[in-house]
């Protein structure tokens, strides 16, 4: 589906990114869902599922206490020493801080800060840059940005990868994360070409990711599919590995198998790796280590058992 | 040119839907004469794993309604048993029930469920209350509901045994995984029908149908269940203390028994609300 209403700049990209089969990325990732993962094929998954976890706190009422708490589960999600630690926690920069304390210097968690006037982006690059530099002071090792939305929808291309570069920039050594928010981007083809615009200005070791979870759409196995395939498609053109980051919506640890499976299927096993793939979740964790329970006793788990839980009856 | 019959496919109710068992197994239901009715769904443990979650989804909500609605709902519940006595009689009757001990058990079930919504906004003045103390303090104890409760029916009789041991479990604001009687599913596949158009809520009463073979071990160690009421035999009753052991879990069993049992005063009251609720005990300073 061409948008032809779109406006040229965005028209002449879509020419050159090419256009989403929508039925056919819908059946693909039907399919899936539909593996057999049991047993020690699905403990290996759930674990791998677990040190992929970008553990992540965005709420106006967090507080230095609860990330401090946030970070100890981050580190040891479950008392059981089989379970890995997850690959970072995901806060708000006035939070960074707080994060440092508690993981210390040489955590083997990192600390994601959002920055760029997270969620909407609508502030002026100025004070996005300047989120950015002090996030990185602060004591980040990776930053989740959003994209400029508006301006993409309106066809300033040059703009959003302007804005994306002088992130990229103002960086540094911190990994950075370019969010599309596909909920606010409408159709397969304008994520595949945002995608492919944002992967033009990353560095190895910099990721794609797909919403902010704070609008209604977030993360699926579709939208996933699409940006995976943008992933696919700029590493075979440049040789160029980047990395993948749905967030928003993937509670269960179901789900993050699913996720999992067309990680695999679709980039192959280098990018089944925390430096190549990760989940922005928060509940998610649970359920893994719930499940993990599950497999390691044999029965049920209550959900109210682990730590953190919102769950109580 | 003759009909063609329309025959019904069971499902058994599961968080406010019909569901066939995730494993596609079922068995062929034959009624007492022999005649072929249906293949009912055999439901396994991971039906009872979601059936679990549905539970889990559903108590908030109903344990957050007042004692009253709770009440109004389950007589609610009797109201349309009791309008559709001929049908729930004639399904015991096919499976072998004399007509009038059919019509006693039906009229029997509708019965308790007055009895146990009669109850809803009276047994916390029973089990809690102001306790005594020799101080300038108040000590009150309130009754709370666990959770989510593990149901296993008898095998017979088979509507009223499920509606008493389910009716006294939900009635405190508890969520029920109820495994039906295993030689007649049927009762408890209509009994979903009827609870799907009544008040109660979507996963407060979840009825699987199954073998107690399959089924039993994971109700013993689901540790998400928080009690079980169970009818069970001496072998079932090692497997429900074990895995209940495991898990921390309350069990209370109702011996298996005739209709006769099951119809008198005696198969109801307040003790079996008693079981599922926790008590929990408070005090509060006087004049504060």
């Amino acid at each position: 589906m061409r948008a032809s209403s779109a406006p040229p700049a965005l028209r002449r990209w879509f020419t050159a990114v090419g256009p989403v089969d929508r039925v056919g990325v819908e059946e693909r990732v039907a399919k899936f869902t539909t593996r057999s993962i049991k047993k020690a094929a699905k403990v290996q998954g759930l674990k791998l599922a677990v040190s992929m976890v970008d553990l992540t706190t965005l709420e106006g009422k967090d507080t230095p206490g609860k990330v401090a708490s946030l970070c100890r589960k981050a580190l040891r999600p479950h008392d059981d020493p089989a379970v890995p630690p997850t690959a970072a926690v995901c806060l708000y920069p006035a939070l960074v801080r707080a994060a440092r304390r508690a993981l210390g210097d040489r955590s083997p968690v990192r600390i994601a800060s959002v920055a760029t006037a997270f969620p909407s982006g609508q502030t002026a690059l100025a004070t996005r840059l300047a989120e950015v530099r002090r996030a990185v002071a602060d004591g980040a090792d990776e930053i989740d940005m959003v994209i400029n939305r508006g301006a993409f929808l309106a066809g300033e291309l040059g703009r959003v990868r302007d804005e994306i570069a002088a992130v990229v920039a103002t960086c540094g050594p911190a990994a950075l994360k370019v969010i599309l928010e596909v909920g606010e981007l409408e159709t397969y083809d304008h994520i595949r070409a945002a995608s492919c615009l944002a992967l033009t200005e990353l560095r190895p070791g910099d990721f794609i990711k797909t919403s902010t979870g704070k609008t209604g759409t977030n993360a699926t196995l579709a939208n996933t599919q699409v940006m995976l395939e943008a992933i696919r498609d700029h590493y075979l053109d440049t040789g160029i590995a980047i990395g993948m980051k749905p967030a928003g919506g993937i509670r269960t640890a179901k789900q993050a198998l699913h996720f999992l499976v067309a990680v695999k299927e679709t980039l192959g096993d280098a990018w089944l790796t925390p430096a190549r793939y990760r989940f922005g979740a928060s509940a998610l964790l649970n359920d893994l280590v719930r499940q993990l329970e599950k497999e390691r006793t044999g029965a049920y788990q209550a959900p109210y058992a682990f730590s953190e839980a919102a769950e109580s009856y | 040119m003759p009909r063609l019959p329309v025959t019904k496919t069971p499902k058994p109710y599961v968080g406010g839907a019909f569901i066939r068992s995730e494993s596609g197994r079922t068995r062929p239901l034959h009624d007492a004469a022999g005649t072929f009715l249906a293949h009912v769904p055999l439901c396994t443990r991971k039906d009872l794993r979601n059936a679990v979650e549905a539970a889990a989804k559903a108590g908030p909500g109903w344990a957050r309604r007042t004692a009253y609605n709770r009440g109004q709902i389950l007589y609610r519940l009797a109201e349309m048993l009791e309008a559709r006595r001929a049908e729930f009689a004639a399904a015991l009757v096919r499976f072998g029930a004399r007509r009038a001990a059919a019509l006693r058990e039906v009229d029997a079930a509708t019965d308790r469920l007055v009895h146990y919504a009669g109850w809803a906004d009276k047994y916390e003045q029973l089990l809690g209350g102001v306790n005594p103390v020799a101080g300038p303090y108040f000590n009150f104890t309130v009754t709370e509901p666990m959770g989510v409760v593990g149901v296993l029916a008898p095998a017979a009789p088979a509507l009223l045994g499920l509606i008493s041991l389910t009716a006294p479990v939900i009635v405190s604001g508890n969520t029920a995984v109820v495994l039906a009687s295993e030689p007649q599913p049927y009762p408890a596949i209509l009994l979903g029908e009827l609870l799907a158009t009544s008040d109660l809520p979507g996963g407060v009463v979840n009825l699987l149908t199954g073998t107690r073979a399959d089924l039993l071990p994971t109700f013993a160690t689901h540790a998400h269940l928080r009690g079980l009421s169970a009818v069970a035999d001496a072998a079932e009753r090692r497997t429900l203390d074990l895995g209940a052991a495991e898990s921390v879990k309350r069990v209370r069993y109702t011996p298996d028994a005739p209709l006769a049992t099951w119809l008198g005063d005696a198969a109801q009251g307040l003790e079996p609300i008693r079981a599922f609720t926790e008590a929990k005990t408070t005090w509060h300073p006087i004049g504060a």
